[in-house]
């Protein structure tokens, strides 16, 4: 397992990935197990997470709902090896993402996750293209072919060349969620990707994404407060005081 | 008139600098040892032209004239002229910077209603100030007491007296027919009970015309002058603490000199002499003299008796005399009162009057 | 951490602008006590036209004539190889307002004019010369002084003394160097004719004071590196409330939209930056009292070496210096928050959420200073050609620096953008970009750092050129081997043939001297022999064929450059010497070099020296002796002449003394510039410091894909020492630019004579070197905050707005 992180040209997802399609048949996508987080304040440390279970499987998608504070971001940041869990296990695409030091965590985002934030989050400093192509090439795997299909598909024909701060809102998220496809993630994780547009906007952002989640076969982690983003996905978690309370 | 310049003269060394050397010794020292320098004796005959000059031997010296003008509409003025001279040590003169010959001139005018006044300093040695025997010079800067006589004549017969300050001048051509007045014996005038003399005499019978400038304008006068001329090395005992002096002129042309040396213990040592009009010289007994201060005036922050009741029994004088301005104060380095009077009483008219260490 | 820098940074900045102007200050007032012996400052005097001696007569005449003046006679000299300033005033005609009238406080004037008389000193002084009061030391002329007295009037290095004791030790009986005019004094310059001809004119008070003169351009570079150091410290305090006005821009608008009014909030702002200003103003006065009483003893080293000027080893701290020090701060800060309060002013009521739009903000920001810079080196090339003084040549040298430091932001976009375009990885890629982004928020520090270290290429140019050209040149000045002074010309005499006897020397020298003054300047006017000694080694700017011929027919001078820029003189030009019966014309047929010597200088044949000058000074002598004899011959010099021999040093020791006062000319520059460096590495400190909250948002997405913080603390400090290489590679050339300027223009109108100008590519390295551990220092700890900080800290971008 470690020797497949240090050269992840040789992992199974790799291979997998080439074929275009997950593995359906083994285990699922993603594994949480009994994940529990708290954070140090100046009040003593505060449990946001409590000991959660998920799983989700290669290709579905997954909506997760709550109140704020509820902890659904928090997971999200520790499945997308953004943080570190205190307890329990995480497993993604057969790696075990729990107990990664700084660096594995780093090769697990660039490698395999997908990242769309609310704030977009784009590189300013680099132009459209170079966003887009930006995580595929710090992960060694930048595709032509597929970076002018995303182009193509996400309406950013013509302004490969702009700036971020030239972009609309839309325009930006759409970026980010072509970067975060870039590398054709096995999970793609998005915290309120819609949470800063206009709702037209924001559903035709979605549309995309979940159109292009079906082409790449990646699973979709996402978390929203609207109910009725959530019922688009496969499923939806809903998690209160950092347990999973409905699901 | 007479001692009363020592000690504005020794006051220099300390009280140029800012320094009071108040305390025993009278004023400024002057109780210091006059060893070193020529002593004055009785019995030595002055001569002249020889000692209208100066006597760089002996440690102090001045010219000293007091004027009492009038002008063209009667109004009255003074002006003084004084030139000091002293050694300070003692030895033949040494040359340039080195003399040890420091001189001080005061020159002032005053009328009844202003004082003007101004002061110089300069070092021996170099020319700048200094006191020539014949022809007859004194100066310092641009002050001058000149005989005006032909080169030949060797009296004070014919003399020009100038002075400048920042507001006021004067040229004064002065005139008299008379040779010196001796004071004292002969010229040595006592100046103590223990002996501190100097030597002393007069010309009181100059006769004034000229011109003054006061305030910016130039006016004509005419009226008498009164000169001292005395030296000395020691003149004053230890607990002499100030004086009050008047050269006074009387009608028919008699001249009166008065002073007072005034003790620490409040005692006085009195002298004084007639002068008639036939330049004959007659010493007053002490006894025979009585000065009384009548009004006090508050003069330049000090308490000064400016009105005197003046008595010479013998010559059956009476006089009382007032200030032609009370504000006749020399504020120099050493400052004292000095300014005309006129007086009343048995006999009237004019004269000077200097009042010191108050 | 904000306040922190902003009270630093102004801090600093007022520490050393106030530093430079506390020694400034106590220079001045050291040169005012000087010149205050004669009586107030502004005084009159009346000194002779022709440069040289007022005759005592002259002065007698004019107190005759009712001039209220007061002769003065001034001269140098010399007590243990220290030069101190003799004065002779004569106290009973002294201005009332002279310290003098006061200087006599506890001593007596008979004390003073009677001899042996008194000197009057400063403590300083007689600390100085080892001695206590009433010592009578000796002159190097073998003179022994009146018995010292202390009198805290004086200046330092002043020995005051009675006129007739001044004459006396100067050897000047009957001469006078001028006559102080009483404020009283109301004569007109008109009547000076008809008591002393055309011999005598009066100086106007801004004309006298040597000292102030001659070392008017030291302070005034001083306070040029004063005022770089306060402008390098402005711009940390321009970033940091640039910030902390930034930051709190959420609540202002806040406090406006529930109706506090705009004035109030604005007067609420001025009044903190105020407050700050004051007490960051107070901490840097007191860092400047520390910085100038550490660099005191070098400047007055410094100033007694070059000038011969003594300055008090005490700092004196004077109310206006408090006042204008805190002004400085008070207004570096209001104009460093100008922009800030502005900004609140116009500072719309709703916030547009707009996302930074820096690549526009930067365009804007590029061409605006682009033009600046582009009127900078405008102004500094109309100041070029048509600027005339050291001003001129300040104004050149100002406008040159802006310019390029407005121009260096520019230059760095099109370095950066070239590696932009160069690079193949993304990160690379991203790197390249991110610096050129990054750039607006250092653009400011990197410019103080610009300016910080082209002033080092600069002045360390200018610093290596002057030490390689100055040893070189003492190497050909200083070609006897043995150098001495006769006690009396008669010693002279006897020495001169007591050598003849003396086989190991192989030629005696003279080396007389007069002094004079030239157009008010002071020069000095050297006799030497012919010798093969001058001919083979003394070097020449410029001669004509037969130069040394005509000196030694005395048909020729030799003049130094300082002497021929000043006066304009050409090979060939005729220079008139004022001497004390007339002058001397005498036709100029070289120049030579005479590196920091603030008087003229002019070399003669010493015989007709003499003729023209007979009192100049016979007693000066140099040697050559056969190799390696020089110490034996000293010592027996020293054996056998005794008190006959004033003074004797070999050619090493003086050439040490020499290159000593140098070094210590110079090492206030180098504290300087030191300190100078220091500060813009403060200002790129507190810059990233600001910037570093700014950059975790540029930073955590970057994180976010997949780089750890280890990696991108290694880029940032990176793109740091990108940026500082890239802006040392470009104070290199500004440097040379601003070591030219120096050299160039400000040295020959500040000391007369220029620099050869040399180049040292080693320094450059240096300063490569200490350009990018400037900014490493400065980047550590931003950087290391950066690395450490907490994963969830870094997610707070993505989750708050902002």
């Amino acid at each position: 397992m470690r020797a497949s992180l240090e050269s992840p040209k040789a992992t199974p997802a790799e291979q997998s990935q080439a074929a275009g399609r997950a593995p359906s048949d083994a285990l699922p996508l993603l594994r949480v197990l009994n994940v529990r987080k708290s954070y140090a304040t100046p009040q003593g440390p505060v449990p946001v997470l409590k000991g959660v279970d998920l799983t989700l499987e290669a290709g579905s998608s997954l909506a997760l709902l709550g109140e704020s504070g509820s902890g659904k971001s928090t997971l999200l940041h520790l499945v997308g090896g953004l943080d570190e869990a205190d307890g329990g296990e995480i497993i993604l695409d057969g790696v075990r993402v729990t107990g990664q030091s700084d660096a594995e965590r780093a090769a697990l985002r660039r490698e395999r996750v997908g990242i769309v934030f609310q704030q977009f989050n784009l590189v300013p400093s680099l132009t459209v293209a170079g966003n887009l192509a930006f995580q595929a090439r710090l992960a060694g795997r930048f595709d032509a072919d597929w970076q002018s299909e995303l182009v193509r598909r996400l309406g950013l024909a013509g302004l490969e060349a702009r700036y971020p701060e030239q972009l609309s809102g839309g325009q930006q998220q759409r970026v980010a969620i072509g970067r975060a496809l870039a590398i054709r993630p096995r999970l793609l994780i998005a915290d309120e990707p819609t949470g800063n547009l206009d709702e037209a906007t924001g559903d035709e952002v979605l549309d995309l994404a979940l159109d292009l989640i079906r082409r790449t076969g990646c699973g979709f982690l996402m978390v929203t407060h609207s109910t009725r983003l959530a019922a688009r996905l496969n499923r939806q978690v809903t998690l209160a005081s950092g347990v999973i309370a409905a699901s | 008139m007479s001692v009363r310049a020592i000690v504005v003269l020794f006051a220099i060394t300390a009280l140029a600098w800012g320094v009071e050397r108040a305390g025993a010794g009278g004023f400024a020292g002057l109780g210091d040892s006059a060893s070193g320098f020529a002593d004055v004796v009785p019995g030595k005959s002055l001569s002249f032209p020889e000692d209208f000059g100066a006597h760089p031997d002996y440690r102090i010296e001045w010219w000293y004239v007091t004027a009492n003008l009038k002008d063209a509409d009667g109004n009255a003025y003074g002006v003084q002229w004084t030139l000091f001279r002293q050694a300070l040590s003692p030895g033949p003169e040494r040359e340039g910077w080195a003399s040890q010959q420091v001189w001080m001139g005061h020159a002032a005018v005053t009328s009844a209603k202003e004082h003007r006044f101004a002061e110089t300093l300069a070092r021996g040695g170099i020319g700048q100030a200094g006191a020539k025997a014949h022809p007859f010079h004194a100066w310092i800067d641009d002050w001058s007491f000149v005989s005006t006589e032909s080169a030949n004549a060797s009296g004070l017969g014919s003399t020009l007296l100038t002075a400048k300050g920042a507001d006021f001048s004067y040229s004064l051509a002065l005139k008299t027919g008379y040779a010196p007045a001796l004071q004292g014996d002969n010229g040595y005038s006592r100046k103590s009970e223990r002996g501190q003399a100097s030597y002393y005499y007069s010309q009181p019978f100059f006769e004034v015309s000229g011109t003054l400038t006061l305030s910016g304008r130039s006016i004509a006068v005419t009226g008498q002058a009164w000169m001292d001329r005395e030296w000395s090395s020691q003149p004053l005992a230890a607990d002499q603490k100030g004086w009050d002096w008047f050269s006074l002129h009387l009608p028919g042309g008699d001249k009166l000199m008065l002073f007072q040396l005034r003790g620490a213990d409040g005692d006085f040592y009195r002298a004084g002499s007639w002068i008639g009009a036939d330049g004959r010289t007659s010493v007053l007994d002490a006894a025979d003299i009585a000065l009384t201060p009548l009004a006090q005036k508050d003069v330049a922050g000090r308490r000064l008796p400016i009105s005197w009741k003046v008595v010479v029994k013998s010559r059956g004088l009476s006089i009382e005399t007032k200030p032609l301005n009370a504000e006749s104060w020399m504020a120099t380095i050493f400052p004292y009162w000095e300014g005309p009077v006129r007086f009343s009483g048995s006999h009237a008219g004019v004269g000077y009057l200097e009042m010191t260490g108050y | 951490m904000n306040l922190a820098t902003l009270v630093v940074g102004l801090a600093v900045a007022t520490a050393l602008w106030s530093g430079v102007q506390a020694l400034n200050q106590q220079a001045r007032t050291s040169y005012d006590r000087a010149a205050a012996v004669f009586g107030e400052a502004g005084a009159r005097s009346i000194v002779s036209a022709s440069g040289l001696f007022v005759p005592q007569e002259t002065y007698v005449a004019l107190r005759r004539a009712g001039w209220k003046v007061s002769p003065v006679l001034e001269g140098t000299v010399r007590i243990g190889g220290v030069s101190y300033r003799l004065i002779g005033v004569e106290p009973l005609t002294v201005s009332k307002g002279s310290p003098v009238a006061g200087l006599a406080t506890g001593a007596d004037l008979e004390g003073f004019l009677q001899a042996p008389g008194r000197t009057l000193v400063a403590s300083e002084t007689l600390a100085e010369l080892g001695a206590v009061e009433g010592a009578r030391p000796r002159t190097d002329g073998a003179h022994s002084l009146p018995p010292l007295v202390k009198a805290d009037a004086v200046a330092p290095g002043l020995l005051v003394v009675d006129i007739g004791a001044a004459q006396e030790i100067l050897g000047r009986p009957g001469q006078l160097t001028r006559l102080v005019a009483d404020a009283a004094d109301r004569h007109e310059e008109a009547h000076l004719v008809g008591i002393a001809g055309r011999t005598l004119r009066i100086e106007k008070a801004e004309e006298a004071g040597d000292l102030a003169r001659l070392t008017d351009s030291f302070h005034l570079n001083l306070t040029a590196f004063g005022l770089l150091a306060f402008i390098v410290g402005l711009f940390i305090v321009h970033a940091s409330i640039g910030l902390a006005f930034e930051q709190r821009l959420a609540t202002l608008r806040t406090l406006r939209a529930v109706g506090a009014p705009l004035w109030l909030l604005l007067a609420v702002l001025v009044g903190e930056v105020v407050l700050l200003a004051l007490v960051a103003g107070a901490l840097g006065m007191i860092a400047g009292y520390l910085i100038a009483a550490a660099l005191l003893p070098d400047v007055s080293a410094s100033l007694s070496g070059l000038y011969g000027a003594h300055v008090g080893g005490h700092l004196v701290i004077e109310a206006r210096w408090w006042l204008s020090g805190l002004g400085m701060a008070l207004a570096g800060a209001l104009l460093a928050s100008a922009m800030s309060l502005f900004k609140v002013y116009r500072l719309p009521l709703l916030a547009v959420a707009k996302p930074l739009a820096w690549r526009e903000a930067q365009h804007a920001q590029l061409l605006r200073q682009g033009v600046f810079a582009v009127l900078c080196l405008l102004i500094a090339l109309a100041a070029f050609l048509w600027g005339r003084g050291l001003v001129a040549g300040f104004a050149v040298i100002a406008g040159v620096l802006l310019g390029a430091a407005l121009l260096l932001p520019l230059g760095l976009v099109a370095v950066l953008r070239l590696g932009e375009r160069q690079a193949s990885g993304a990160l690379a890629q991203w790197f390249w970009a991110d610096t050129r982004q990054q750039l607006s928020g250092l653009s400011l520090a990197l410019m103080a750092l610009l300016l910080a270290l082209s002033a080092n290429v600069g002045v360390g140019t200018m610093v290596e050129g002057f030490r390689k050209t100055f040893t070189g040149w003492l190497d050909e000045r200083l070609n006897s081997e043995i150098y001495f002074d006769a006690s009396s010309i008669e010693d002279a005499r006897f020495i001169e043939s007591w050598l003849g006897g003396e086989p190991r020397v192989t030629a005696v020298l003279p080396v007389w001297k007069a002094e004079t003054r030239i157009k008010g300047w002071p020069v000095d006017v050297y006799g030497t022999r012919d010798h093969a000694t001058y001919r083979g080694h003394f070097s020449l700017l410029g001669h004509t064929d037969d130069a040394w011929d005509r000196v030694r027919d005395g048909g020729g001078a030799l003049i130094s450059e300082q002497l021929a820029r000043r006066m304009g003189l050409a090979l060939g030009s005729v220079i008139s010497i004022p001497t004390p019966d007339s002058v001397w014309d005498i036709p100029v047929v070289g120049f030579y070099p005479d590196y920091g010597n603030p008087k003229g200088q002019v070399r003669v044949n010493v015989d007709h020296l003499t003729r023209h000058f007979r009192d100049a000074r016979r007693t000066s002598y140099s040697l050559r002796v056969a190799p390696g004899a020089a110490p034996a011959v000293i010592q027996r010099m020293q054996a056998e002449l005794g008190a006959k021999l004033a003074r004797v040093v070999d050619q090493a020791s003086l050439k040490a003394m020499s290159t000593r006062i140098f070094e210590r000319t110079f090492a206030v520059t180098g504290a300087l510039n030191t300190l100078t460096l220091i500060v813009s590495g403060i200002a790129l400190f507190a810059s990233l410091l600001t910037l570093s909250d700014l950059r975790l948002t540029q930073l955590a997405p970057v994180w976010a894909l997949g780089v750890t913080r280890r990696r991108l603390a290694d880029l940032e400090i990176g793109k740091l020492l990108v940026l500082a290489a890239i802006t040392a590679v470009l104070a290199v050339p500004l440097g040379l630019v601003l070591a030219w300027c120096l050299v160039a223009i400000v040295n020959v109108q500040a000391f007369g004579w220029r620099l050869p100008f040399h180049v040292f590519p080693m320094q450059w390295v240096v300063i490569l070197i200490s350009a990018l551990a400037t900014a490493f220092l400065a980047a550590i700890i931003p950087v290391i905050r950066l690395q450490r900080t907490a994963p969830q800290d870094l997610m707070k971008v993505f989750a708050n707005e902002r």
